[in-house]
């Protein structure tokens, strides 16, 4: 049974990127969010914000990546709602194929699609005057980084996607995710919020996450938010995959 | 033991419930190999969950099923080996073209050569000048056509339709139930469920009544007609039905117009 997974993957991992390929539009719609926030942050409101030294961009792009990984997967739950509805995810279940390579063909498309838009995000940020004298390994660790935040909030999609019964319910899910950037370092520092939102922003993933990327861009050391920032990647990662398989194996016998 | 291989289906005390709704309350039939087996009944019967459960798609509550002598819940690899099953709603990917279709259909059945397996059914099903469009263009017909194909790629010995036909129009219909019957021809059982009287009547060897989750008869057409008296002879005037004056104008055979433009009169049901 298994050792056809790695073949049916790449079968059906080929059939969703020809999706994403034949409707850009996804691609450009997850990316047009971010890049108007980047904009408007940058010449509207990054006037009057006290960030310290440096760029307001370069400060700014790291929670702007998050967004634009938080819009894209909403998509990931869409595509899934749409096989289930259709029927096709059912006609591959009846079929002689490792079955769990569907699920990871779509947590695949997802990581593709995401990156895609994640560089086309920095493109738009280095026009606009983002710089990081970062070398490959600090790169490195950020392309790390973003693709196990990725992969986190993927298998968080992957559950609505299994069990939306409308096309919203299914991507309805990622605003929260979308806007948990808002309250945390990730536009502003946190030292001027009042102490109960500070506490919040302080203490949730998103901070974390971003100074970790800051400081990697910024090449100063890490502080320990890495290890925060990772270990909630992998405790979002490995519930969500948890509470996913569990919907699956609801869902198909 | 070797009555049961000798069937392609084996069904016993088949039971299933969804909460509180009992659908299914002991279900027993036999399909012998290489014959059309029509399940029938109104919707909500039950039909589709006696297909899911012998897809492997659903676990029954109670009772046994085996598929080419297999059984569906100790051996589930083997059976949807044997197995193709063509759902309810055509599940064909609506972004990919029909050849597309088909030879993924291919690829994740493992086969060599899924680009010919591919053209020869596009061929069969005359899906040919089609190949290259989308299947988002397709009519509701083609659609079930490409659906039926992608169900017959390498050549699985049991094969379950259900309501191949709802939605089609009289001649995609007629398209539709040609395939079905070239199937047997190859050897292939076919399981079909359908609501349509005629349609058991035009296709299946044997026709089971699945009223409310039990199968109320089972037996061959000619058999089915014997449990009401025997027939009066009276004369009735030969009235043209609606659908003989449908094709006397449309064309005799339903082929001229049965490919590209039945678009408007193919509704797709949800």
């Amino acid at each position: 049974m298994n050792k056809h997974f790695l073949g049916d993957t790449t079968v059906l991992l080929g059939r969703s990127l020809r999706h994403i390929a034949r409707s850009p539009d996804t691609i450009i719609t997850t990316t047009v969010m971010p890049i108007a926030f980047l904009l408007l942050f940058v010449y509207v409101f990054g006037g009057a914000i006290k960030h310290g030294s440096g760029a307001y961009v370069t400060y700014l792009l790291p929670g702007i990546l998050l967004i634009t990984i938080a819009s894209g997967i909403s998509y990931t739950a869409f595509r899934l709602y749409l096989d289930m509805r259709g029927g096709i995810f059912e006609r591959f279940q009846s079929m002689p194929i490792a079955r769990s390579s569907v699920l990871w063909a779509h947590v695949l498309t997802s990581l593709v699609a995401n990156l895609v838009s994640v560089a086309v995000v920095v493109l738009i940020a280095l026009a606009m005057g983002f710089r990081s004298d970062a070398g490959a390994l600090a790169w490195l660790a950020v392309a790390g980084i973003l693709i196990l935040f990725t992969l986190a909030l993927t298998w968080l999609a992957v559950i609505p996607g299994l069990s939306a019964k409308s096309p919203d319910g299914a991507s309805a899910f990622s605003y929260p995710v979308i806007f948990l950037p808002f309250v945390s370092s990730a536009f502003v520092p946190t030292g001027t919020m009042p102490a109960p939102v500070r506490a919040f922003a302080d203490n949730q993933p998103v901070t974390s996450i971003v100074n970790t990327i800051r400081d990697l861009f910024a090449q100063q050391p890490v502080s320990s938010d890495i290890w925060t920032a990772l270990a909630w990647c992998l405790g979002i990662l490995i519930v969500a995959y948890a509470f996913a398989q569990a919907t699956y194996h609801r869902k198909v016998a | 033991m070797t009555v049961q291989q000798a069937q392609a289906i084996h069904v016993q005390g088949l039971e299933k419930s969804y909460k509180k709704v009992s659908v299914l309350h002991g279900v027993d039939f036999d399909v012998a190999r290489g014959s059309i087996f029509a399940l029938l009944g109104p919707n909500g019967a039950g039909k589709t969950t006696v297909v899911r459960i012998l897809s492997t798609l659903l676990k029954a509550d109670a009772g046994t099923a085996s598929v080419d002598g297999f059984d569906v819940v100790t051996q589930p690899a083997s059976v949807r080996e044997s197995i193709s099953l063509t759902g309810q709603f055509a599940a064909v990917d609506e972004v990919l073209t029909g050849r597309e279709n088909l030879t993924l259909v291919a690829r994740l059945r493992h086969l060599k050569y899924p680009g010919k397996i591919a053209d020869d059914l596009l061929e069969r099903f005359s899906l040919t000048d089609a190949a290259g469009r989308k299947v988002s263009t397709y009519s509701g017909g083609m659609r079930r056509r490409l659906d039926i194909a992608m169900s017959l790629i390498g050549n699985p010995p049991v094969i379950f339709l259900d309501e191949p036909t709802t939605g089609l129009d009289p001649q995609a219909r007629i398209d539709v139930w040609q395939a079905i019957r070239e199937l047997t021809t190859h050897g292939t059982t076919v399981l079909l469920t359908t609501q349509y009287l005629d349609e058991a009547e035009q296709l299946a060897d044997r026709i089971a009544i699945l009223h409310q989750g039990r199968i109320i008869v089972n037996g061959t057409l000619a058999e089915l007609k014997q449990l009401l008296p025997p027939a009066k002879v009276t004369y009735v005037e030969k009235q043209a039905t609606l659908e003989d004056v449908f094709f006397a104008i449309v064309g005799d055979d339903g082929k001229s117009a049965g490919t590209a433009d039945d678009h408007s009169t193919a509704a797709h049901t949800s």
